[in-house]
C-alpha cells in the first residue's frame, strides 16, 4: 500500500468545482452543437482527437494541440489541480475542445483553446463556455488568459477587451511560459458576455443524447488528406 | 472600328489561406491554368503583352515589380508586361488595360492575370492596409476603414428604405448557398437564416463587425488569383485557341470623388451607374438582357446598391427582389453565383478577373451542377475600386 500513500503525495488537492450545465447552439451552418463539461471517460476521445494536430504548425496547432494533450492527460492522471474541459460536440463529434482551471477559488487561469471544425466560430463560442464557467458559475472574480496565435489574441485580447497585465510582471504570471498576461475581470466579462456568450438551455434530452458518446473527427481541414485509421 | 475581342482561356486557384506560398506562384498559378484551358503552356509564346492586377503586394507581401517576376516565373520574356493597380478593381482595370490593347493593335492575344496574398498579415493589419485606398487626411488618418465606412452606408440605407438586418442575412444565406457549390469559394458553407438572423443564439453567432453589419454581412480576408487571355477574334491568332471565345461585348469604367463626403448623396453610386451605361450602350444591350451578374459585394449592402444602379431594380427595392428570391440561380436576375466575394472570397487585387472567370464559366455552362444559370446569353461584372469612387463595368455575351 505504499504505493497508494505515495500517489496520494503525487496527486493534487482538489476543490471540487462546481458543475458547467449544457447547453446548446445553433451555429450559422444550421447544425446543432452541444456544449457541455467532459467527463473523466471522454478524456481518451479528447486525447486522441488532439493528437494529430500537433504535427500542425500553421496558426500554431502544434504548440496549442500539445499542451492540451499534456492537459488532458495530466487531468486524466490526476497531475493537474482543479481543471475543467469543456467540449462542443455535433451530432456526438468533436468540434472543439477548451481547458481551463481554477486557481484558488477566486482566480482562474485559462489554458487552451482548440478549434477541430473551423469557419463556424466554435473556439469563439467555446472560450466563451470557458468565461462562463469561470465568472458565473465557479464564482471567480477574474481569470488570467494569454494567446500563443493572432487568432488568439484577436479574439481574446482585442475583442474581450482584456486587461493587459503584463506590466505587473512577474507579480502577474500566468502558468504557460510567462507569455504576457492578460485578465477578464467580472466587470469585463459582464460588459460583453451578451454579445459574446449564448447558448439555450436546458437541452432537451434526445439532443444531449448525441453528445453522450464523443466521436473523434476522421478527417481535419487542418490535415489535407489525413484520414482516421486511413 | 475595334476589332471583336473575346476570351479564350481562363485560370482560377482555389481562395483560401494560401499565406504560405508566394504571390508570384500562386499568380502563375491561374495564369497557367488559363493557358492549359485555351489549349496549352506552348501558347504563352504566342500572348504579346501580359497585364497583372495586384492592389498592394508592397504591403502584403513587401515585394514589387510582380508582373515581371511572373514573366520570368512562366518563361515568357520578352513578352512585355506591367502591373495594374486600381484598389479592388485592379483586376477589372487590368482586363480593360488588355481589351485596350487589343483595340489598339498593339496586341492580338493578351493574359490578364491577377492575385493577391492577404492572409501574411494579421486581420486587422489587412483592414488598415486596405483603408489606405481612402483620402489619406479626410478619412484614413481619422480612423475610418471600408468596414466603418460600410456600416454607416447601411445604416442610411436602413433609414431612407426600410432595410432590415434580416435583409442582409438572406443575400448572405444566397450567397453562401452558391459559393458551397462552387470548388474555387473560400466559404464552401452553407449557412440558414435561422442561424444567422432569426435565432435565439443569431446575435452572438452572428456578430456585430461595423454595425448594422454583422460578420456574414462582410467578405472574409482571402488569398487567391484568377486570370484569363484575350484574343482578337478577328485574328489569325484566333484560330491557334481550341475554346469558343466569350466576347467583351462591352467594357467601360468611370469614377466619383474620392472624399465620400464630397459626394450630393452618399447613397447614390454615380460612377457604378455611369459605368454600367457605358457598358451597356457598348455592348447594345440594357439590363433586362443581363442572364448572370457578378456584382462587388464586399460588404452584402453593395450587392443590393449595385444591382440598382446598373438597373435591376429600382432604387431603394432591391432588397425586396431578394425577398423575392428573385436573385438566386433561377430567379429573374441571378446575383453572384459565385457565391461574390461575401463568400467566395475577396483577395482584393484579384477579384476583378475572378468575377469574369465566372461569368465565362457561366456562359460556357461550365459551372457546376446546381450553380449554373440555365441558356445565359449575357453576363455583367462590376468591380469596385475605393469605396464606390473608381468602377469597372463589364458585358460579356455567347455568340
Amino acid at each position: 500500500m505504499a504505493i497508494d500513500e505515495l500517489e496520494k503525495k503525487l496527486r493534487p488537492p482538489e476543490r471540487g468545482l462546481p458543475p458547467y450545465p449544457a447547453k446548446m447552439i445553433t451555429l450559422a451552418s444550421g447544425e446543432v452543437m452541444v456544449v457541455r463539461e467532459a467527463k473523466r471517460e471522454d478524456i481518451g476521445a479528447l486525447l486522441g482527437t488532439v493528437y494529430p494536430l500537433i504535427e500542425v504548425a500553421k496558426d500554431y496547432y502544434d504548440i496549442v494541440a500539445a499542451r492540451m494533450y499534456n492537459e488532458l492527460l495530466a487531468m486524466f492522471r490526476y497531475r493537474i489541480a482543479n481543471e475543467f474541459a469543456i467540449v462542443g460536440a455535433i451530432d456526438g463529434e468533436i468540434a472543439g475542445i477548451v481547458t481551463s482551471r481554477d486557481v484558488d477559488g477566486k482566480l482562474g487561469m485559462s489554458l487552451h483553446t482548440l478549434t477541430i471544425k473551423r469557419g463556424l466560430r466554435v473556439g469563439a463560442q467555446l472560450f466563451a463556455a470557458k468565461m462562463e464557467h469561470h465568472i458565473e458559475y465557479c464564482k471567480e472574480d477574474e481569470v488570467w488568459i494569454v494567446a500563443e496565435s493572432p487568432i488568439g489574441f484577436k479574439r481574446w485580447m482585442i475583442e474581450y477587451e482584456l486587461e493587459d497585465r503584463s506590466a505587473q510582471y512577474p507579480a502577474v504570471r500566468h502558468e504557460l511560459g510567462g507569455v504576457p498576461t492578460y485578465a477578464l475581470t467580472r466587470k469585463l466579462w459582464d460588459a460583453v458576455k451578451a454579445v459574446k456568450c449564448t447558448g439555450t438551455r436546458p437541452v432537451p434530452p434526445e439532443i444531449l443524447r448525441t453528445a453522450d458518446k464523443l466521436r473523434m473527427p476522421n478527417e481535419y481541414i487542418q490535415l489535407p488528406g489525413w484520414k482516421r485509421n486511413g | 472600328m475595334a476589332p471583336r475581342i473575346g476570351i479564350v482561356g481562363i485560370g482560377h486557384c482555389r481562395f483560401g489561406n494560401s499565406s504560405d506560398y508566394d504571390l508570384v506562384d500562386v499568380i502563375a498559378y491561374s495564369a497557367n491554368d488559363a493557358l492549359e484551358d485555351a489549349g496549352g503552356l506552348a501558347l504563352r509564346k504566342e500572348v504579346d503583352q501580359v497585364f497583372v492586377g495586384n492592389m498592394a503586394a508592397g504591403m502584403f507581401n513587401h515585394q514589387t515589380a510582380v508582373a515581371s517576376a511572373l514573366i520570368s516565373r512562366m518563361d515568357m520574356e520578352p513578352c512585355p508586361a506591367e502591373l495594374v493597380e486600381n484598389g479592388p478593381a485592379s483586376g477589372a482595370s487590368a482586363v480593360k488595360m488588355g481589351y485596350m490593347a487589343i483595340a489598339s493593335g498593339m496586341a492580338d492575344v493578351v493574359l490578364v492575370a491577377a492575385g493577391e496574398i492577404m492572409r501574411t498579415v494579421s486581420g486587422w493589419e489587412a483592414t488598415n492596409i486596405v483603408a489606405t485606398m481612402a483620402h489619406t487626411e479626410a478619412e484614413y488618418n481619422m480612423g475610418l476603414t471600408l468596414p466603418g465606412f460600410a456600416g454607416m452606408f447601411t445604416r442610411l440605407y436602413m433609414k431612407k428604405y426600410g432595410l432590415t438586418e434580416r435583409d442582409l442575412a438572406l443575400v448572405a444565406v444566397k450567397d453562401h448557398a452558391n459559393a458551397a457549390k462552387n470548388k474555387y469559394a473560400h466559404v464552401q458553407l452553407p449557412v440558414t437564416i435561422e442561424a444567422i438572423a432569426d435565432g435565439p443564439e443569431a446575435g452572438v453567432v452572428n456578430n456585430y463587425v461595423a454595425e448594422p453589419l454583422r460578420m456574414y454581412s462582410t467578405c472574409p480576408i482571402t488569398d487567391g488569383s484568377a486570370a484569363v487571355i484575350l484574343v482578337n477574334m478577328d485574328s489569325p491568332k484566333a484560330k491557334l485557341f481550341g475554346k469558343k471565345p466569350i466576347r467583351i461585348a462591352g467594357i467601360a469604367s468611370a469614377t466619383d470623388t474620392h472624399c465620400v463626403h464630397n459626394r450630393k448623396d452618399p447613397l447614390v453610386l454615380d460612377a457604378v451607374r455611369l459605368s454600367a451605361e457605358k457598358a451597356y450602350k457598348m455592348a447594345g444591350v440594357g439590363p433586362a438582357d443581363i442572364s448572370v451578374a457578378e456584382l462587388h459585394d464586399a460588404f452584402v449592402i453593395f450587392e443590393l446598391l449595385n444591382s440598382e444602379e446598373v438597373g435591376f431594380f429600382e432604387r431603394g427595392k432591391s432588397f425586396l427582389g431578394v425577398r423575392n428570391h428573385e436573385t438566386e440561380i433561377g430567379g429573374r436576375i441571378p446575383i453572384n453565383t459565385s457565391g461574390g466575394l461575401k463568400a467566395k472570397g475577396h483577395p482584393v487585387g484579384a477579384t476583378g478577373v475572378s468575377q469574369i472567370v465566372e461569368l465565362v464559366r457561366q456562359l460556357r455552362g461550365e459551372a457546376e451542377e446546381g450553380r449554373q444559370v440555365k441558356d445565359p446569353k449575357y453576363g455583367m461584372a462590376v468591380n469596385f475600386g475605393g469605396f464606390g469612387n473608381n468602377v469597372v463595368t463589364t458585358i460579356l455575351a455567347k455568340d
